[in-house]
């Protein structure tokens, strides 16, 4: 029987997944990251851009699903959330437009700027999109400072439902210390996977090798502070709600989460550890190219699990800091169930739309990406 | 430029508004020039001749140039529904949400996938399956015009929903109706279809260049032709959808018509302006002052337009603010006055409704919530204190329909001049006439922008057709903040632009003989 609790936490799962497969290919922001400091030629860095080139519309097709399916299934967090943390979402918005013409203009002859210009841009895009990303998740841990009341839509003077109580907009939660070490566990990771992508694509021995070693310096920071924000969130208050709908704080609710979906808890383990075998191996033996398959999955899962872990078995999944009842949760946030009943049927096509992906990944991914290559593709 | 005072809704409109029309630079380019580029490949693959693939791939790397903009601004467009207008994206997200979710799933996945192999896919795929990766991309284009203009259309036509006052807000209550509504329908195939007609023109315009620099000489001809036939049969099928796009207009949104025509007392056979300036000394919607001086009109032709009946009364803004006149429905239409107050009531009967049920009154619960219901056609006019608020903006959306029109009426006589010369003539000798192709394209642009001025100025101020007004729509952040990110946005864009425009030029100039980027590099035939 197709329950509106049961379509409400089917969509919160696909919110999920999208979450975690987002954080994989972030690598394209990651490798972005590094176009000033991993290559050490104009054809190297060349490679990368080829390798990247060739993948960031499936990050940025993810993103804006992502923003979709949120309105869609959850509009209550999309209003309170972008409505209100407005800074924060207009920084993201920025550093993706800088990223979408930077692939295409940065080689074409007549682009203004120079190429230079244009690798910035990638740069501060690889900088800035995953770090807030990173935060913007943390605040489904942390909370925010707002408050819903949906009587004011009766107030003809003053009728916005959500509203945020502090004038920075969102800037508040970059400073907030678990956002931000989630964000540069994001950042990290980000240009982990992206090294392991170079190991992998790159048919150049020496921007291989440079991956490599550069692969130690951002693996460890990487699960340095992915460890310090989960163990911090595991350890720290969470916000439940009951069957009622009333969010109290409660101890340990994370970790409680995670115990009391074991199936949750033990694929987060599962997908850690995948992480960790994908950057050990790599790291370990020389000649292992296929890091990235390990970890990329492992960041899908462990990501998947832990935004299931932030909204299943009765968790705000969006906390208010401000009024707890004002806390988002997915009986509360989500769209009607007629509404998710459509949207269910129009999800039984993403197989179909995984399997295209497949196919084209698959046509285009043959042999390693060289100098010769990188001169040859699509983004000069 | 009245809304650009430092008010919060007149920023948040100024941001949605320039986002959007620079979307519309770039997306109409997509939409036509993807399907002559598929045209050109598919003769490609069905004669074997390598002048249609060279041809081909020319206008491709153009489309790729072009695309990457679009994207960008998309993304800004579809987070700013959250970012600047909140209140209605909780108040009609349920419905509003879907089509954009089922764009990303069903189009954009399919454009970026898509794309990547006509790009990189000349020599890893077989000309078949390339083929068939070019026409997907156009696919995945169209039909991610489709669901965004539903969206569009369902702000214009709110059908298919219930309102519920438990969750305030409006939930999907029928999806085909949303999809299948009159206006969306229409929408779709008139936007679309003027996305055509500017690849049409951006084709002959560009072939037109080529013609007179004496470059590329069977290439320019080769294109010129697709492009004027192209050009031609979307042209006359703008034509119509605009005819049901004028009727859906005087049905379902009077004052957009009415202000499209400066039309403020109404009577039956009413004449369609041709041409013609609005009098400056026309104050006020109520002084009786003629709107419309040194007019060229068509008698009776708005009234067929409109109800395809030459004698058909047309109301004037005079009439939607005073009531009284029978409707299409055979209805008799009610005053702002009354409206207003049946705005009202529906406010205050859901504020009561949610009193009641927080109290646990559900017998005093019932009453309101049938109050509200047979008050909620009207819930948006309750937040609109004067019968002034309810005019668009007169003077700009009455310019550009005349803008749109003319222009779309020379776009048509020149594609036929042109196909004719291009197929039966030597089209070179006339070179007054490749000029004027030339000179189009920016026109082409405009008309569509024109297009979108119309449509979105002229049902001001509704965010939702009579059910929320944009002071109720949006966000609570201060103006200065939006007017700060209105003027980053806008360098921004502006810089990306230029940049867009000279690196468009450049390619442009290199003409379809370079071997280079991005459609591979093998054995591009030349042509000298």
């Amino acid at each position: 029987m197709i329950t509106y609790t049961f379509l409400q936490h089917y969509w919160w799962f696909l919110i999920s997944l999208l979450g975690g497969v987002l954080s994989f290919l972030l690598f394209v922001q990651g490798g972005q990251s590094m176009l000033f400091s991993l290559p050490r030629s104009e054809g190297q860095k060349n490679i990368m851009v080829s390798i990247l080139g060739r993948k960031w519309e499936y990050t940025f097709t993810t993103l804006v699903t992502f923003g979709g399916a949120l309105f869609a299934s959850f509009p209550l967090f999309y209003s309170t959330s972008f409505g209100g943390a407005y800074w924060l979402w207009m920084l993201i918005l920025l550093s993706f437009v800088l990223q979408a013409v930077s692939y295409e203009f940065r080689r074409r002859p007549g682009n203004v700027f120079g190429t230079k210009t244009y690798d910035v841009f990638l740069f501060i895009n690889g900088l800035l999109g995953t770090l807030l990303v990173g935060v913007v998740v943390g605040t489904f841990f942390s909370g925010a400072d707002f408050t819903v009341a949906r009587n004011n839509i009766t107030d003809i003077g003053s009728p916005v439902i959500s509203r945020w109580n502090n004038g920075w907009h969102g800037l508040e939660a970059v400073v907030q210390p678990r956002n931000l070490v989630l964000g540069i566990a994001v950042f990290f990771l980000a240009r982990t996977l992206a090294l392991l992508l170079f190991i992998n694509r790159s048919g150049d021995d020496e921007l291989t090798t440079r991956s490599r070693r550069m692969l130690w310096y951002n693996a460890v920071p990487f699960v340095v502070f992915f460890v310090a924000f989960v163990v911090w969130t595991f350890l720290a208050e969470g916000y439940a709600v009951d069957d009622a709908g009333h969010v109290y704080i409660q101890k340990y609710k994370y970790f409680t989460n995670m115990v009391e979906m074991p199936a949750v808890g033990v694929c987060f383990l599962l997908g850690v550890l995948a992480v960790l075998y994908g950057i050990v191996r790599t790291l370990a033996c020389g000649n292992v190219r296929n890091g990235i398959w390990f970890s990329g999955t492992g960041t899908v899962v462990t990501v998947t699990c832990l935004l299931l872990a932030a909204g299943y078995n009765g968790t705000a999944f969006y906390p208010s800091t401000a009024d707890l009842q004002s806390s988002l949760t997915i009986g509360n946030a989500s769209s009607s169930m007629f509404t998710l009943q459509v949207m269910s049927v129009v999800s039984l096509l993403i197989p179909f739309v995984l399997a295209y992906i497949f196919y084209a990944w698959r046509s285009l991914e043959r042999g390693h990406t060289t100098a010769e290559d990188a001169e040859n593709d699509g983004h000069p | 430029m009245e809304f650009l005072t430092a008010s919060l809704v007149g920023w948040s409109r100024a941001q949605f508004a320039m986002t959007a029309m620079y979307h519309w630079v770039f997306v109409p380019l997509t939409l036509g020039l993807g399907v002559i580029m598929a045209i050109m490949e598919t003769l490609y693959v069905r004669t074997g001749k390598e002048e249609w693939k060279t041809a081909a791939k020319f206008w491709m790397r153009l489309f790729g140039i072009n695309f990457a903009f679009g994207v960008a601004t998309g993304l800004v467009l579809e987070f700013q529904f959250g970012t600047n207008w909140s209140n209605y994206s909780w108040f009609v997200g349920d419905i509003f949400g879907a089509p954009l979710a089922i764009e990303a799933i069903l189009a954009f996945f399919m454009e970026a996938t898509f794309i990547s192999l006509m790009f990189f896919g000349w020599k890893k795929l077989k000309p078949g399956a390339h083929l068939a990766s070019t026409w997907l991309t156009v696919l995945g284009a169209t039909i991610s015009a489709l669901w965004i203009l539903v969206a569009n259309a369902w702000m214009q036509l709110p059908v298919g929903m219930e309102f519920n006052p438990d969750t305030v807000r409006n939930e999907m209550d029928d999806f085909w109706s949303i999809l299948l509504s009159p206006v969306a329908i229409n929408k779709f195939s008139h936007t679309v279809l003027s996305g055509w007609v500017l690849g049409g023109l951006f084709v002959t315009g560009i072939s037109g260049w080529f013609m007179l620099r004496r470059r590329h000489a069977d290439f320019a001809l080769r294109s010129m032709r697709v492009g004027t036939v192209f050009g031609l049969v979307a042209s006359l099928l703008v034509l119509s959808t605009g005819h049901m796009s004028a009727y859906n207009v005087a049905h379902y949104q009077p004052m957009k018509l009415a202000a499209m025509e400066a039309h403020y007392e109404g009577y039956e056979g009413v004449e369609l302006v041709g041409v013609g300036l609005l009098n400056p000394d026309k104050q006020s919607w109520d002084d009786g002052v003629q709107p419309v001086v040194g007019r060229i009109a068509f008698p009776k032709m708005l009234s067929f337009l409109g109800f395809s009946d030459f004698n058909a009364f047309v109301p004037g803004i005079r009439d939607i603010i005073e009531g009284g006149y029978v409707q299409p429905d055979g209805s008799v239409a009610l005053s702002f006055e009354e409206k207003h107050e049946r705005g009202k009531l529906a406010i205050q009967a859901l504020a009561d409704y949610r009193r009641a049920m927080a109290n646990g009154d559900t017998e005093a619960a019932a009453v309101y919530k049938e109050q509200l219901r047979q008050n909620y056609a009207y819930f948006g006019y309750g937040y609109i204190d004067a019968p002034e608020g309810l005019i668009p903006p007169v003077g700009l959306t009455f310019y550009s329909f005349r803008g749109m029109v003319i222009l779309g009426g020379w776009f048509l006589l020149l594609f036929a001049v042109l196909g004719f010369m291009a197929w039966r003539r030597d089209i070179t000798r006339c070179r007054w006439m490749l000029w004027a192709a030339l000179i189009t394209i920016p026109f082409g642009y405009l008309a569509g922008e024109f297009g979108w001025v119309v449509a979105e100025v002229g049902r001001q101020p509704w965010a939702i057709q009579d059910i929320l007004p944009v002071q109720a729509a949006i966000s609570s952040i201060s103006a200065e903040s939006v007017k700060l990110t209105f003027f980053i946005f806008l360098v921004l864009f502006t810089v990306l632009f230029v940049a867009e425009l000279r690196i468009m030029v450049r390619q442009i100039k290199k003409g379809p003989e370079v071997q280079d980027d991005a459609c591979g590099t093998d054995n591009v035939k030349t042509e000298k």
